[in-house]
């Protein structure tokens, strides 16, 4: 009986929190717009018994889905949402491996207080921090002031409004996503598998390539989810650092519903993402299920 | 059980060592590891470091591996410097105290990660690998990962990546400090048989004096960085050079004393108003100088009545009788305090023990017996 009360609890969690909501987006995505309050039709009035609910349901149809088909707008922005994600997680692992790597090699003592600054950004608003990358970018920002001044360049560089400032973006905010995971399978490493790889014939960097990498996947994998699922729904950071040109799903997703108020369509919109998003999520449980089963021993 | 008998290069002055210490000192810091050590191995020698941790036995070894440098000094493998030859070029191969085996490698690809380094053909790494699991007896584990494994077959798997390179030289970091006693004991059997059959030099860190009698050819004593005896185990135990020696190589009674110098003979004078002790030997002592007799329990007989003739004769009473079964160890207190250790074989049954405790006996042992040491 205890038990059981112990399991309900996350299960009325996840059903109250996800799958209520999920199952309300879905059904607005099956409904019709309206000039009303809610602005969708039909809405589910009981008082009309039976027949009611069977009118209701007659009402829902798939024309939403249909019409995302119809407008290239919605799968370019799906595509170009994907590829930015998984160009920035590139990018990411590209710059937090050597953090995780140089931090999980620093002297013990020095450890926590790295570990420390790179959760220290958490300290502070997002949105702030986005906008002060607008500061360091923009065309008299303080990045073009320095390399003008430094004499590196002549002419201002256009950055802001760019993909390219998406792309900063998105790596500086989800950098501690990908260097935590990567540090902690780093910083539990033995460090005689790298001394035993050298005396069997490894130089430094094969030993790397033959020893580190492959003990640090389970982190590389992880950090890579942790990085790509949130970004491909990203909003605040192309919309703030990005330009016209940069297309992605969030923003038309936020579009539809705000601008258009087309609440039916953006909630369709919505459901295709997070079933595009299913399959890397599931993906990920399984990395971390398998790591817990190479660890179980 | 160590090496055949007329296997001792070590005697022989026209014999080349294996590897050479010539003077070599390492510093870390202010804290000196190793302190002018001068030291020969010889091929096909099972050499055993020996001393309690921190005594420098592991940065020697790591020395020869090529993972740490000499601050003075020379190290020389067939005759060649190896300061200057990096780890991965040594003709050396370390089996590590935690063993180190790759865990997303299987035993298989774990013995064969040294042969692919040498760029060795495919057909030829897999006959060697073949080889080396046969050699271990872990031949139905070959496609395991280090973790479906037990400790003692980890432990096996560790020495076969180790020796598939056939290296010149096989460094054993505490080899058998993860396994229980009676696996270590197998292990230390199989370890002096590898060792027979592949020729290779191994060279053993322990900080177990038993573990180092039993398989070692020769066993280096050391304590703060410095060799204090380098020996045969029959040499370590039976003539010690030190006190220090003596007291780390099993058990043994420490009694110390005034030299009153003799022919040949050594007498001491231990206690106010007692015989001085007299053991054989050669040292040439001032009289008066301190001197310590190091004296075996297994050497120093007990009886009820004093003993006729024996060389030492001391009276005391029983204090303490420890019961291992195979042997029986009485702590007897003589009169001036100090308790000596006598061991008896329990060749009868214990109901027919002569001494109980609180009883008046005779320690005694012969000249021979005990060793007369300066420090």
């Amino acid at each position: 009986m205890r038990r059981a009360l112990v399991i309900a609890v996350p299960y009325f969690w996840l059903l109250a929190l996800f799958l209520v909501p999920f199952l309300i987006v879905l059904k607005i995505s099956l409904s019709d717009t309206e000039l009303a309050i809610p602005p969708y039709t039909p809405t589910l009035d009981l008082s009309e018994g039976w027949a009611g609910f069977r009118a209701f349901l007659a009402a829902l149809d798939l024309e939403n889905f249909t019409f995302l088909t119809t407008d290239d707008l919605y799968w370019k922005a799906y595509l170009s949402s994907l590829q930015i994600a998984v160009v920035s997680t590139f990018l990411t692992l590209l710059v937090g491996y050597p953090i995780a790597y140089g931090m999980a090699r620093a002297d013990e003592a020095w450890r926590p207080t790295l570990l420390m600054l790179v959760i220290l950004p958490f300290w502070t608003s997002f949105l702030i921090r986005v906008y002060s990358w607008m500061g360091i970018l923009s065309q008299e920002g303080y990045l073009n002031q320095l390399l003008v001044g430094l004499g590196v360049i002549s002419e201002p560089l256009t950055i802001l409004n760019t993909n390219t400032a998406v792309y900063i973006g998105i790596v500086y905010t989800y950098l501690p996503f990908m260097i935590l995971p990567i540090y902690a399978t780093l910083e539990r490493m033995d460090a005689s598998l790298l001394e035993a790889a050298e005396d069997l014939g490894c130089s430094r960097l094969s030993a790397f390539w033959l020893v580190t990498v492959p003990l640090s996947k389970s982190g590389i994998i992880a950090g890579c989810f942790l990085v790509f699922i949130p970004t491909i729904g990203e909003f605040v950071i192309p919309s703030l650092l990005g330009g016209s040109q940069t297309l992605m799903i969030g923003k038309v997703l936020w579009e539809e519903f705000f601008s258009n108020r087309d609440w039916p369509v953006a909630s369709a919109v919505a459901v295709i993402l997070l079933l595009i998003l299913v399959i890397p999520i599931i993906l990920f449980q399984r990395n971390e299920q398998r790591q817990r089963e190479a660890e179980g021993k | 059980m160590t090496a055949p008998a007329e296997f001792s290069p070590w005697t022989d002055p026209s014999a080349k060592p294996l590897i050479r210490f010539t003077g070599v000192t390492k510093r870390f810091g202010d804290f000196t590891a190793i302190d002018n050590v001068d030291l020969d191995i010889f091929e096909k020698e099972f050499f055993a470091l020996l001393g309690p941790s921190g005594c420098g036995k592991t940065t020697l070894m790591r020395m020869l591996a090529g993972f740490e440098m000499p601050t003075e000094g020379l190290i020389e493998l067939d005759g060649q410097d190896i300061a200057p030859v990096p780890p991965n070029k040594r003709a050396t191969n370390m089996m590590f105290q935690s063993y180190a085996l790759f865990p997303h490698l299987s035993l298989r690809d774990n013995i064969a990660f040294g042969l692919h380094r040498e760029k060795m053909p495919k057909d030829r790494i897999a006959a060697r690998v073949d080889e080396m699991l046969k050699l271990v007896q872990l031949e139905p584990f070959a496609s395991r990962k280090p973790h479906q494994i037990s400790g003692g077959q980890r432990q096996r798997v560790a020495l076969a990546r180790c020796l598939a390179k056939a290296p010149k030289l096989l460094l054993l970091d505490e080899p058998l400090g993860a396994l229980d006693r009676k696996l270590r004991e197998e292990t230390q059997f199989e370890l002096m048989d590898i060792q027979e059959k592949t020729g290779t030099t191994f060279v053993i860190v322990t900080h177990d004096q038993e573990e180092a009698m039993t398989v070692a050819s020769r066993v280096a004593v050391m304590d703060h960085g410095r060799l204090v005896q380098v020996a045969t185990p029959a040499a370590i135990y039976e003539t010690p050079n030190s006190t220090y020696v003596a007291d780390f190589i099993g058990d043994v009674n420490i009694i110390e004393g005034k030299a009153e110098p003799g022919d040949g003979i050594m007498g001491i004078a231990w206690a106010e108003g007692q015989p001085n002790l007299t053991g054989a030997s050669d040292l040439t002592l001032a009289s008066g100088a301190t001197v310590f007799m190091a004296i075996r329990p297994e050497k120093v007989r007990i009886s009820a009545e004093k003993p006729e003739g024996a060389a030492n004769a001391v009276a005391g009473k029983v204090l303490d009788i420890a019961y291992l079964g195979n042997i029986s160890t009485y702590h007897v207190e003589l009169p001036g305090g100090q308790v000596i250790k006598a061991q008896t074989a329990n060749t009868d049954r214990i109901a027919r023990r002569d001494f109980t405790w609180e009883d008046a006996v005779w320690l005694s042992w012969s000249a021979t017996a005990g060793v007369v040491l300066e420090r």
